[in-house]
This record gives structure tokens, C-alpha cells and sequence, in this order.
């Protein structure tokens, strides 16, 4: 059998390809991280407001979401919002999937602010706005940065999914190369290696940052 | 009445045997990595580097490359290696395993040196075994804690489950989406996959949760009905480890 041990060759022709894809999966993490950075946040308050005909369905859908798979969702999505770019219904998708994750990270955050710290607020009588954006959120924003490198470390991993939707981003590279040189080998062992080197030092990184930040 | 639901109805028997495929892979998926990660785990613990370097090179391997690429990479690239087809939903059985395997291993090791230091010099004074040690002391005490995050993985691998669609095993998804594609409503059809999951996700909760009273009535820990109902809880969502080394 003729492809039955590695070749070197389709390795180097499927690598710049590979790399060309690597940049799509980096710009849809980097973006789905920043969507679920931001939506996580305003979850994280909405589930804080004063009634409960806001944190109930906020609660509910955010439990939904975080219960159902992302495959089902971004497929789901693709299909009903045919015309729009698969890129995008990606990005979007991702971020809302994470925001249902690290808006729990925000949440221990609020909750690790002394209650003293919102009596004092009420006390010199500071508008709600002003006590979430000066004394609040500094507070608990702070320590919530490791773990959102970690989600962002788990999206990364997670944004082959994308190729399902055809974002042509590495995994869809390794596909095509597979399917149309018959060199599944080259191109999926070299697509892992990738998110291996990728992903192990920036998961050192954050346990630097999470260490220097005293957790 | 709706179209797909019409579908759905009249063949219910796929839908069913589909929701086996999912049930099937979940379990023998978790099953799978729950040896591994007790294995990975314990090797983790132990005295002879060797041993421990062993184990942290499989875990940062398995997490480290994505789940979907070795996935792949068995049912893909394996058969032109060796010549030997396997089949869509024993590749998945193995792709979950190891990779939830090597999550569930820093679980282990979490719990078993969340275990007060005390506990292990009482059982090395009253001269048990290391086994009987591990066996009656530490690992009783450990298993508890270790509960509510392998919950967490066990719902991430159900998640997980869709990936055999695309390595054509007739899963849950499979079948729900020929259906779609037979009466082209998409809303009614994905949103009823997603309800599916939902509700598999509660029930294994609701299990595990069981599971978790189980073990800490043995050690003598009661507690209420109430609990049994929650969702999977916030703090445990968290500790599941993406950090090598995890959460120490």
C-alpha cells in the first residue's frame, strides 16, 4: 500500500497551508474571546439586577446554552442564518457559547466584593452606575484575567468546529489536502502538532500570570 | 401539525436508535476515560519521576491537541498508517476516552492531594498497606470532592458526542439533521437537537448528583433531597483544569 508511511513531501506542500488557515483560527479566537469577554460581563450584571423577571430567563438561557453542544449551535445557526458569512455566525457563536462560561467567572468575581464595600457606596450615596463602574468592577475585574486566557485557551481548541461551517480555517485545510491528495496522515498529524505547539506555551503563560497574580 | 414534527414521528425508530448511538458513546466514552484518568491520576502521585513524567506527557499531549484533530486523526489518518479501518463510533470511544481522560486525571490528582496530610500519617501509623491506604483512607475521601467535576467533564463529553456526525456514525444528530433535510425546517429541527441535549445533560446531572450523595453518606456526610435537583454548580464549572498542572 502505497501511502502507508509517512511522506515528507506532502508534508512541506500541506505546512504553508496549514499556517494560512492557522491565521483564521487565531482571528476567530482572538475575536469569539472578545465577545465572550464583553457579553460574559454584561451577563454577569444582568444576573445581579434587582428583578427576578431578569435573572430568571438571563439564568435559564445562559443554562441552556452551557448544557447544549457547540457543534449543534453553530450549525444550527449557519443553517438558519444562511446568508450571512460563516465567519462571522462562527465568531458569534463561539463568544456567546463562552460569554455562558466566563460570565460565571465574572460572577465570583462581583461576589468576592466585600459587602461592605456596596454599603459604603450606598452610604455616600453613589447613582448604581457609578458603584458598578469605580468600585465594583476594578475590584472584580482584576483577578478574572487568567481565567479568561484559560476559556480562550479552550475556544482555540475548540475552533475547528468552524470548519464544519465552512470556515476555511486549519482543520478545513487538512480536509481538503486530505480528500484531494489522499494524505490524511501528513496533514492531520501535522494540524495537531500545530495546535500542540500553539497551545501548550501560552497554557505555561497563564499559569505564570495566574501564579503572579497570587491565586 | 408541523411538518417535521410529522417526520419526527414517523421515524421515531432512527431517532431512537440514534439517541442509542449518542447514549452508547457517552457512556462507554466516560467509561473509558474515567480508567484512564484514575490511572493517569494515581501515576501522577507517584514516588518514581519516571512514573510521573510518563503521565504528564500523555495529559499534555491529550489536551493539548484538540479532541476534533485526534478524532480525526483515528478515523482518517490511522487506517492509511496501518492499513486497519476502525469503526466511526469506536474511534470516538477511544478519542473521548483518552482526551477526557487526560482532563479527568488532574481531577484525580486534585482530590487525592486535597486529602489533609493527616490522614495519610494516621494510616501509615496504624500500619495499613499503601493499597488498603489509597483503598479505606484516601481514596473514600477523595472521591467525593472529585464528583461535581467529573460531572462537568461528563457533560463536556455528551457536547462532545455530535463530533461522530461527521465521521458518519448515525448519532442523534445525524438522524435529526436527515430529517431536516427532508422537510428543510431548520429552526424547529436544531432547536429540538439542542432541547435533546438539554435534557440528556440533566439527567446525567441528576445522576451524578446522586452519585455525590452516595459518597459522602459513606462518609457519614448526609445531606438533603433538596440538592439533588440543582444544576451543575459555578465553582465546579471552574475547576475543571485547562492550565497544565491544573488547579493547585
Amino acid at each position: 500500500m502505497n501511502g502507508s508511511k509517512f511522506d515528507w513531501g506532502a508534508a512541506r506542500d500541506v505546512l504553508p497551508l496549514l499556517l494560512h488557515g492557522f491565521l483564521t483560527t487565531l482571528l476567530a479566537t482572538v475575536l469569539g474571546t472578545l465577545v465572550a469577554a464583553v457579553l460574559g460581563l454584561v451577563i454577569a450584571i444582568a444576573r445581579r439586577a434587582p428583578s427576578r423577571l431578569v435573572t430568571a430567563p438571563v439564568r435559564a438561557v445562559m443554562e441552556f446554552v452551557r448544557s447544549t453542544p457547540l457543534l449543534v449551535q453553530l450549525v444550527g445557526a449557519a443553517a438558519v442564518f444562511s446568508s450571512v458569512d460563516p465567519l462571522v455566525i462562527g465568531i458569534v457563536v463561539l463568544g456567546i457559547h463562552y460569554a455562558t462560561y466566563t460570565s460565571e467567572v465574572y460572577r465570583a468575581g462581583i461576589d468576592a466584593v466585600p459587602r461592605g464595600q456596596w454599603e459604603a457606596c450606598r452610604a455616600l450615596s453613589m447613582s448604581p452606575r457609578r458603584t458598578w463602574q469605580a468600585v465594583v468592577l476594578p475590584q472584580a475585574v482584576r483577578n478574572v484575567l487568567p481565567a479568561l486566557g484559560n476559556y480562550a485557551i479552550s475556544m482555540f481548541k475548540e475552533t475547528p468546529f468552524l470548519a464544519v461551517i465552512t470556515v476555511e480555517e486549519i482543520v478545513f485545510e487538512a480536509r481538503k489536502y486530505g480528500s484531494d491528495h489522499f494524505a490524511y496522515t501528513e496533514a492531520f498529524t501535522l494540524a495537531g502538532l500545530i495546535f500542540l505547539v500553539a497551545s501548550y506555551p501560552t497554557s505555561l503563560l497563564m499559569r505564570k500570570l495566574e501564579k503572579r497574580l497570587g491565586h | 401539525m408541523n411538518t417535521f414534527f410529522t417526520a419526527f414521528l414517523d421515524n421515531l425508530p432512527q431517532v431512537l436508535s440514534g439517541l442509542g448511538v449518542t447514549a452508547e458513546s457517552t457512556v462507554l466514552g466516560a467509561l473509558v476515560a474515567g480508567v484512564l484518568a484514575f490511572v493517569l491520576g494515581l501515576m501522577a502521585g507517584h514516588r518514581n519521576i519516571v512514573v510521573r513524567g510518563v503521565s504528564r506527557t500523555v495529559v499534555e499531549f491529550f489536551r493539548g491537541t484538540s479532541l476534533y484533530v485526534q478524532l480525526f486523526w483515528l478515523y482518517f489518518a490511522l487506517p492509511l498508517l496501518t492499513g486497519y479501518q476502525l469503526s466511526a463510533l469506536f474511534c470516538g470511544v477511544v478519542a473521548f476516552g483518552l482526551n477526557f481522560g487526560a482532563y479527568g486525571s488532574e481531577v484525580v490528582r486534585g482530590g487525592i492531594s486535597a486529602v489533609p496530610r493527616a490522614q495519610w500519617e494516621a494510616a501509615v501509623a496504624l500500619n495499613l498497606s499503601p493499597y488498603q491506604r489509597m483503598r479505606r483512607v484516601i481514596l473514600p475521601q477523595a472521591l467525593a470532592q472529585m464528583i461535581p467535576s467529573f460531572t462537568n467533564l461528563l457533560i463536556q463529553l455528551l457536547k462532545a458526542t455530535p463530533l461522530l456526525w461527521l465521521i458518519s456514525a448515525a448519532d442523534l444528530m445525524t438522524v435529526i439533521q436527515q430529517l431536516r433535510d427532508r422537510t428543510g425546517e431548520s429552526l424547529v429541527a436544531y432547536l429540538t437537537l439542542l432541547v435533546f441535549y438539554f435534557v440528556l445533560a440533566y439527567v446525567l446531572t441528576l445522576l451524578m448528583n446522586l452519585l455525590e450523595r452516595a459518597a459522602k453518606a459513606r462518609l457519614g456526610e448526609h445531606t438533603g433531597t433538596r440538592g439533588l435537583l440543582r444544576s451543575r454548580s459555578a465553582a465546579a464549572a471552574e475547576s475543571v483544569p485547562v492550565v497544565p498542572g491544573g488547579a493547585s
